[in-house]
């Protein structure tokens, strides 16, 4: 990988290598991780690992924070001028949240796509260039951007409008094409905020396709407030779910139970998590 | 279909679409807005018509190349001199005003947000759009005509700060139509907030952007009060703006059409369209520009 995270990074590398770090095919081990926005505590206590080249789901109701959290993976929470992290995502073993880890190059690694498709009111080339251009690559940037359409299963539709603006496609192509713009800053992690929540159902079911086909080469996080979704496409699920403060009345959330997908669905250990995915609350 | 419906359902239906009080208000209502089209459409039509009808007689060689004559009230001479010194002086002024204005526009929303220094900064520039022009050349009279004396500077500084509040405010409002998920998608990619704001903010807001920018320009090059006292009155060709007295158009068009002769007055009128023909041109030229850079950025 290109420039490193942090400034100095010789103490980052050495506690990469410490006990603190476990087994190399965990890309996070999130450790005790509290979101507060201001004084009020998002979400709570969670805890738990996201595997190497295997997608991982977030589900459970509106407003139990899983949003919050997947965001934090990227700092892009950072943004938000009041939120605050407590607690450690160790990425490969370095801590996100270290002071002298810069957010920038974390996006780099770390990429995103959000709710709604996002292209920028540029050509479809353009859009899928700008990560590139950004890093200032030397090589062929069109072989990047041909490369990076195939691999988000768009290049077919549009390789004979490239020239054309991103915003003419339909709002399923719109989604590829920020999944294709993602994929072409090579990050190693791929964070999805309820890609399909805006697409219909084929168009959902390309989307879905094309993550088992990145899982090969990408570690994918998903959130998605569709628990069929969940139990189509990931490997593991964290169900988080929200607690009433009784005495300030308001929300936060908790992560209440994180395994394989098989066992979340199948035989999950926790009330709650049963009566979520058997469709008895939420 | 029609059949199967009983014959209150039939009636309201037909009441809907027939009723003879909807259709009157629906025709009134068309021939209000009409009328507002067309009382806003007529004055405009009329003003550069009987503009056009007035000055075009004018135009000729001389006028765009010969000086002014030393004699007012004879007909002759040109206005080379003036045309020169609207768009000098207005071309430095712009030069001045744009990247400041665009640069405090950037700060007040994508930096100061709702920060005091931010809130403090947007209402002076709102108190200063609402400083009469002419006050604003007094400004500019005390603070460098008084020291320096009359000269084309002194007009740009004076064009300058009427120009600056539009710009700022219209661009911040522009800035704003930007929508966030754009900014979202570019840091997620790794962007930095400065190039952020270069590469997708600056773009997406670019046509709307200039569109301030004309208004700020136009408005300017047709300001006569703060240039009165700050730029003179030369007769000759100046194209230094540090150095000596100037003159411009909406100087010319205010003191011709002030005298009681009839070639001055003429000569005001020719002003008056060539003026007039420069802001159109202006106009157009930035709506072209705008459409290109528009279209290499989205299409």
């Amino acid at each position: 990988m290109s420039p490193e995270l942090a400034a100095s990074t010789d103490d980052l590398a050495a506690q990469a290598t410490s006990p603190e770090s476990k087994a190399p095919n965990v890309v996070f081990d999130v450790r005790d991780l509290d979101v507060y926005y201001g004084e009020f505590r998002a979400v709570r206590n969670v805890n738990l690992e996201v595997h190497q080249h295997e997608i991982t789901a977030f589900i459970g109701p509106s407003g139990c924070g899983k949003s919050t959290v997947l965001r934090c993976f990227d700092r892009m929470n950072d943004l938000i001028e009041s939120a605050r992290v407590d607690g450690k995502i160790l990425y490969h073993g370095i801590d996100l949240y270290d002071p002298r880890i810069d957010p920038v190059e974390v996006r780099k690694r770390i990429g995103m796509v959000f709710q709604k498709p996002n292209p920028f009111p540029k050509s479809i080339y353009d859009n899928i260039a700008f990560g590139p251009r950004l890093a200032g690559t030397k090589g062929n940037l069109d072989d990047v951007v041909e490369h990076a359409l195939r691999r988000a299963a768009l290049w077919d539709e549009v390789k004979d409008r490239l020239k054309k603006s991103a915003m003419g496609l339909s709002g399923g192509q719109q989604q590829r094409l920020c999944i294709a713009r993602a994929i072409a800053v090579e990050p190693e992690v791929i964070l999805m905020d309820e890609p399909c929540s805006a697409l219909d159902p084929i168009a959902t079911a390309r989307i879905e396709d094309l993550m088992q086909e990145l899982k090969s080469d990408y570690t994918i996080l998903i959130v998605t407030h569709n628990m069929q979704q969940a139990a189509r496409v990931s490997d593991r699920t964290a169900f988080f779910t929200t607690e009433v403060n009784s005495e300030s009345d308001t929300r936060t959330g908790v992560l209440v139970e994180f395994d394989s997908t098989d066992k979340i669905f199948s035989a999950p250990s926790d009330e709650r998590t049963e009566n979520y995915v058997t469709g008895r609350f939420g | 279909m029609a059949d199967v419906m009983s014959p209150d359902v039939d009636r309201l239906l037909l009441d809907a679409t027939t009723s003879r009080s909807r259709r009157i208000k629906n025709r009134l209502a068309s021939i209000w807005m009409i009328g507002a089209l067309v009382v806003a459409v007529v004055p405009l039509a009329l003003v550069i018509g009987y503009v056009l009808f007035k000055g075009i007689g004018q135009l000729s060689l001389a006028w765009f190349t010969e000086d002014l004559p030393t004699i007012t009230r004879k007909a002759g001479g040109g206005m080379g001199p003036a045309i020169v010194g609207t768009l000098l002086i207005t071309l430095v002024a712009a030069l001045m005003a744009i990247p400041l204005g665009i640069l405090g526009a950037i700060y007040l929303h994508e930096y100061g947000g709702k920060g005091r220094t931010a809130r403090l900064i947007r209402f002076m520039a709102d108190v200063m759009t609402g400083v009469p022009s002419i006050v604003m050349g007094l400004f500019v009279y005390t603070v460098w005509t008084l020291t320096f004396g009359l000269n084309g500077f002194g007009g740009s500084l004076a064009l300058g700060c009427l120009m600056l509040p539009i710009i700022i405010r219209t661009t911040e409002e522009m800035l704003r139509l930007v929508p966030d998920e754009l900014r979202q998608a570019s840091y997620a990619l790794g962007n930095r907030k400065w190039r952020t704001i270069m590469t997708v903010v600056l773009p997406a807001a670019f046509g709307g952007i200039t569109s301030g920018v004309m208004i700020a320009i136009a408005r300017a090059a047709g300001e006569t009060a703060p240039l009165v006292f700050t730029i003179g009155a030369a007769r000759n060709l100046n194209l230094n703006i540090f150095d000596g007295p100037m003159t411009a158009l909406s100087v010319q068009i205010f003191g011709n059409a002030q005298t009681p002769f009839e070639a001055a007055q003429a000569r005001a009128w020719g002003a008056a369209l060539t003026l007039v023909a420069i802001v159109f041109a202006m106009t157009i030229l930035a709506r072209v520009v705008s459409s290109r850079v528009a279209r290499r950025h989205a299409a």
